[in-house]
């Protein structure tokens, strides 16, 4: 390695030497290019050297192969890093550390790049690979650049018996110092606050620093700054004058500066306002200013080895190679190879993006991003695309031939060429609502759930296109047989989506209004006011419609229906719809049919109210009970009956033993309500919270609606972060112990269930293996299902959906 | 409701093996299945025994003793292997709670069968002392039955959705608490506080355990030696005051959530080692019945 002189003009400036960053430089040197490479620490790679130390770096997707000067496997940090300085050195490349940029400026051929310390580097191209992390603000007092000063809290567990700061008031520092101030953890915590008041944070994060305080667990230290960092000491400025704490490990929470305003600065401009939005790109990764290049984590690649060979691609473009062609390419080759007609892959992505209307907006970059997550099938005039009642949330568009839907038995729809289907799998998260076949020999993409949304999020056109297709559907699926997508046009037209927060009524008891409402995703439940209390009266599925009683009788509504979790309506107005049941008597007939059994069922509860008041109100309130509790989003929730339970925790030693040693559920955690506890575990919800940011795409729905995670998983924690009820752990699994009889028998090994930390930590040594996000599966591939209902030695635990524990034979039940 | 509303997920379920969507209990098991076949059992050897003339009278020696006799050791065995199952998560169907049912109905069934098997013999040796193990460890079980259907309930409503981690945090917390409150007393009032700091929330033992009884409790005897107190910071004693009462009622609270779980496990402390004992003393019976008799 060599520290370039700042003067002459390079073809190449590098700025960042992350993976992707350092790749690109190593590609340059490789090739004889004049190049430099800009890094702002004293050190390559700032964002895995800060990994706490030993930490294992996983190197997905497997599938993708390594294109790139440096080496790159699944291994520790420290050889990692080691690994890439070697190869820096080996290749020759021209770093220079220190150089923090701060402005550039000029063209394509004579860029000017300054950085912070006042030196100008001269360059034709820029390549950007400074990743999303941003810049970390500093103390500013003496001392700040020692190397106890740490930015980021990995893992609390990590400090043991130390005297920690936290400098920060924000939620981070409050988050870290909770963290860390664990009681078992035997830490001293002192957190620092600039003011007096903790007015940045959340205010849960508040309370809970305020009871830890109360609790001597941390000291909280208002209007107090660092003055001086020693080794082992740290002095305070604090109103009452200096005073000199021991302190082992500084976390600085001072905010960061994301490097996009950086970004924007030079001109580059991005897909859209919002925070998940990246660099406008073309296929050669040239961002809106021509010359400057982004690749890596700021374009959108959190992956190590995406990054790595993005480096590599971008300097061969750069040198002039157009025939290059990405990493991915055999992936994409082997997706588009069972196809009858014979294309390359940029043919076949052009035919995609002509053929089918979603894909029209879509940027060549993007389309092969899409098509590495999706299939692309061929498939027989007749043959079965899927099944009604199988679960999927996949997304199909027929590039080729057509889709024939059956609606009713015998009567079947076709879907045009450029059309989609399947959406409402994607959008309501429920199983298929109908069978589809193949009109013709064809050609479908199936685009998975996660592309998909991603597709809708990055594409404007495309969710319009999907929404309208979905809501016309689901339509056609309610008022099965009668109804043609022509006599739905003008319901459609009028028909708007609303989204309503959970516990918002959509329709109030007494009001006048004759519109109606189909549930586009999310779930309802009826309530009506009996003898001055709500009772409850059914629960609404996504799928269902409500509403029409007042379309058919012109009555005021005789319930209320409100949102059990955030849900999305589509509202229909009463005109349109009555309009299109005069048109279709069948529709009518069928509708009128489904108010006179819910008028029945509403009767029936009425008449139990009055002879057993409590009996339903305790339904009543355990419904309410259940939809507090989130379960209505859920589609298999476990409820223990606590009437029942021992506080055995047979159910979790079989859910460890069953798995990999890691217990998935905690029973002693949760509400209660009536004797009904919902502990600790996963619900499997119609719209998982934790699919929602899973950088390497493994957690996926299985075949029985269960919410899995297949191997892969790189640890991030988002999933994590993501379940609003906290059902996943973050955990290494702990290493094999001696079977059940060589314990029973002669004592060997933990017994039955999770192993104790003491035990895995005495097996274990000073290994320290990954720990990845752990979460109930359901017993996927278990053929006697749960283990947790299975091993309950008293019938206290049972998995349902709630629509099946509410169901209305509980009441007629309890009132016998 | 409707064909409109058909729930499409039903469909689906149906297919799957087992799919309760309301909770049981194992002594209602499938309609108190076991109860049903312990019962009949029970009706048709008290019944067989009246009618089959054994010579000179009934014992365990007959043919009819045998059967009896054979049919108890293998259902002694099987009962014991309850304790395998529970603890063995094979993959394949079956239902720990269908286990209990069948446990307790024909656990209980053997009071008729061990009973009617001796022809009402019993006397001083090892043969009785096998029958009078067997009816202790059903009475054992029977204890069992009895908490387990009345206690739980109690169970959850003590503990008000707290684990017992929380419970013991709280403690904790309330020490810390303490443990600053407690600096302006006297020294005569902070001992006291010390000692309930310094005393462990689960000394007693396990009849205090069981009984939830801590007369020695030092929380207790330092709110009350606090309340009567004079002297030093008052405002200071009467916070010290209040956060004694606090952990008392979270002491309480731990105290009772032991005592019934106590309640709920000590059974299992007489019913499985004296099982043991059973299986050994019905080996030696039928060793000296086949060998000595």
């Amino acid at each position: 390695m060599s520290e370039a002189a700042p003067l002459e003009r390079v073809k190449v400036a590098i700025i960042g030497s992350g993976p992707a960053g350092l790749s690109a430089a190593a590609r340059a040197a490789q090739l004889g290019m004049s190049h430099i490479l800009l890094e702002k620490t004293d050190h390559l790679s700032d964002t895995i050297f800060k990994y706490q130390k030993g930490k294992r770096v996983l190197a997905t997707p497997e599938r993708l192969d390594l294109r790139s000067d440096c080496r790159f496997a699944e291994g520790a940090r420290e050889h990692i890093l080691a690994n890439w300085d070697e190869d820096a050195a080996n290749n020759g490349v021209n770093v220079v550390y220190r150089a923090d940029v701060a402005e550039v400026t000029g063209e394509k051929g004579a860029f000017a790049i300054k950085t912070a310390q006042g030196d100008v580097f001269h360059a034709e191209n820029i390549v950007l690979a400074i990743g999303t992390q941003g810049n970390p603000n500093r103390l500013r007092c003496e001392g700040y650049d020692l190397p106890h000063i740490i930015y980021q809290v990995d893992d609390p567990e990590d400090f043991k018996d130390k005297h920690i700061t936290v400098v920060g008031s924000g939620d981070a520092g409050i988050e870290n110092a909770l963290g860390v101030a664990e009681e078992a953890l035997e830490n001293t915590v002192t957190i620092l606050n600039r003011s007096r008041d903790f007015a940045r944070a959340k205010a849960k994060n508040v309370s809970d620093l305020m009871e830890a305080g109360e609790n001597g667990l941390i000291a909280i230290r208002t209007e107090t700054q660092p003055k001086k960092v020693e080794p082992g000491w740290l002095t305070l400025d604090t109103p009452d004058g200096e005073e000199r704490i021991p302190c082992d490990v500084i976390v600085a929470r001072l905010g960061s500066v994301a490097p996009r305003a950086f970004v924007e600065s030079m001109g580059i401009e991005f897909t859209g306002p919002d925070r998940e939005a990246f660099p406008k790109l073309s296929p050669t990764f040239e961002s809106t200013v021509p010359g400057i290049f982004v690749i890596g984590a700021l374009a959108g690649y959190p992956l190590i080895k995406h990054c790595m060979n993005q480096g590599y691609d971008v300097v061969e473009f750069i040198n002039g190679n157009t025939a290059l062609t990405p990493a991915d390419e055999k992936d994409l080759a082997a997706i588009f190879a069972g196809l009858p007609q014979q294309k390359s892959v940029s043919q076949w992505l052009d035919y995609l993006r002509e053929r089918v209307s979603i894909f029209a907006d879509v940027s060549p970059l993007q389309m092969r991003e899409f098509m590495l997550d999706s299939k692309v099938a061929f498939y027989r005039k007749g043959e079965v695309v899927f099944e009604k009642g199988e679960p999927g949330s996949s997304l199909f568009a027929i590039a080729d031939g057509f889709a024939a839907v059956e609606v009713g038995s015998g009567v079947t729809v076709p879907i045009e060429q450029g059309s989609i289907f399947g959406e409402v799998g994607l959008i309501s998260g429920r199983k298929r609502g109908a069978t589809i076949r193949a009109g013709a020999d064809s050609i479908f993409v199936e685009v998975s759930r996660t592309a998909a949304l991603k597709l809708m999020a990055a594409v404007p056109g495309a969710k319009r296109a999907i929404n309208r297709i979905s809501l016309e559907r689901q339509l056609l699926q309610i008022f099965k047989g009668g109804l043609t997508a022509e006599d739905l046009a003008p319901v459609v037209e009028a028909a708007e989506v609303e989204r309503v927060p959970a516990g918002k009524a959509v329709l109030t008891e007494g009001e006048q209004g004759d519109d109606v409402y189909v549930i586009r995703s999310g779930s309802m439940v009826v309530e009506k006011d009996i003898g001055g209390k709500p009772i409850f009266l059914r629960y609404l599925p996504a799928g269902s419609f409500f509403g029409e009683m007042g379309v058919l009788s012109g009555q005021p509504r005789n319930a209320t229906v409100k949102a059990a979790v955030g849900s999305e309506v589509i509202k229909l107005t009463g005109d349109s719809f009555r309009k299109m049941l005069a048109a279709r008597p069948q529709v009518r007939e069928a509708t009128e049919a489904a108010v006179a059994e819910r008028a029945a069922m509403n009767s029936f509860i009425e008449s139990r109210k009055a002879s057993y008041s409590s009996a339903v109100d305790l339904y009543s309130d355990t419904a309410s009970f259940i939809m507090k509790e989130g379960l209505g989003e859920a589609t298999d929730a476990l409820l223990i009956d606590e009437n029942l339970c021992v506080g055995c925790d047979n159910c979790e030693k079989a859910c460890a033993d069953s798995h990999e040693g890691l217990s998935r559920l905690d029973r002693e955690a949760g509400k209660t309500f009536a004797h009904l506890h919902v502990p600790t575990s996963c619900r499997h919800c119609e719209h998982p919270h934790c699919m929602a940011d899973c950088p390497p795409n493994v957690i996926h729905r299985g075949p029985d609606g269960e919410v899995f995670m297949e191997p892969g998983c790189i640890g991030c924690g988002n999933c994590m972060r993501n379940c609003p009820y906290g059902v996943i752990r973050m955990e290494a699994a702990p290493p094999p112990k001696p079977g059940l009889l060589s314990w029973l028998l002669l004592g060997r090994g933990p017994g039955p269930g999770e192993p104790s930390p003491k035990w895995t930590r005495k097996q274990l040594g000073d290994e320290k293996p990954k720990k990845i996000a752990v979460k109930c599966d359901m017993c996927k591939g278990i053929a006697g299902g749960p283990a947790c209902v299975r091993a309950c030695p008293t019938g206290a635990a049972i998995r349902v959906s709630p629509e099946e524990f509410l169901s209305i034979a509980r009441l007629d039940e309890a009132t016998d | 409701m409707a064909s409109l509303f058909q729930r499409r997920r039903n469909r689906a379920t149906q297919t799957e093996r087992v799919r309760e969507r309301r909770h049981e209990g194992f002594l209602r098991y499938a309609g108190f299945r076991w109860a049903k076949i312990s019962g009949g059992l029970c009706l048709l050897i008290i019944l067989s025994y009246a009618l089959v003339d054994v010579t000179p009278r009934h014992n365990g020696g007959s043919w009819y003793g045998y059967t009896l006799g054979t049919i108890g050791a293998l259902l002694i065995l099987w009962l014991t292997a309850l304790g395998y199952r529970k603890r063995r998560m094979t993959s394949d169907y079956w239902s720990l709670k269908a286990w209990t049912s069948a446990h307790v109905y024909l656990g209980l069934s053997l009071i008729v069968i061990g009973t009617w098997h001796t022809g009402f013999q019993l006397g001083w040796n090892v043969h009785t002392l096998a029958w009078a193990l067997m009816m202790l460890v059903i009475l054992s079980g029977l204890y069992g039955v009895i908490v387990y259907a009345t206690l739980p309930a109690a169970l959850s409503n003590n503990r008000e959705q707290m684990t017992q981690m929380q419970m013991l945090e709280a403690i904790r917390a309330f020490d810390r608490q303490l443990h600053s409150a407690a600096q302006p007393l006297t020294p005569a009032d902070s001992a006291a506080v010390l000692a309930s700091l310094d005393q462990d929330p689960f000394a007693g033992g396990a009849w205090a355990r069981l009984r939830g009884r801590y007369p020695d409790c030092a929380t207790a005897a330092a709110r009350r030696a606090l309340a009567t107190s004079q002297g030093g910071d008052a405002d200071a004693r009467v916070k010290v005051v209040q956060l004694l009462s606090q952990k008392e009622a979270a002491l309480a609270r731990l105290r009772e959530h032991l005592r019934l779980r106590a309640l709920l496990e000590i059974w299992l402390y007489v019913h499985v080692p004296l099982t043991f004992a059973l299986i050994a003393a019905l080996s030696a019976h039928i060793v000296s019945v086949f060998f000595y008799w």
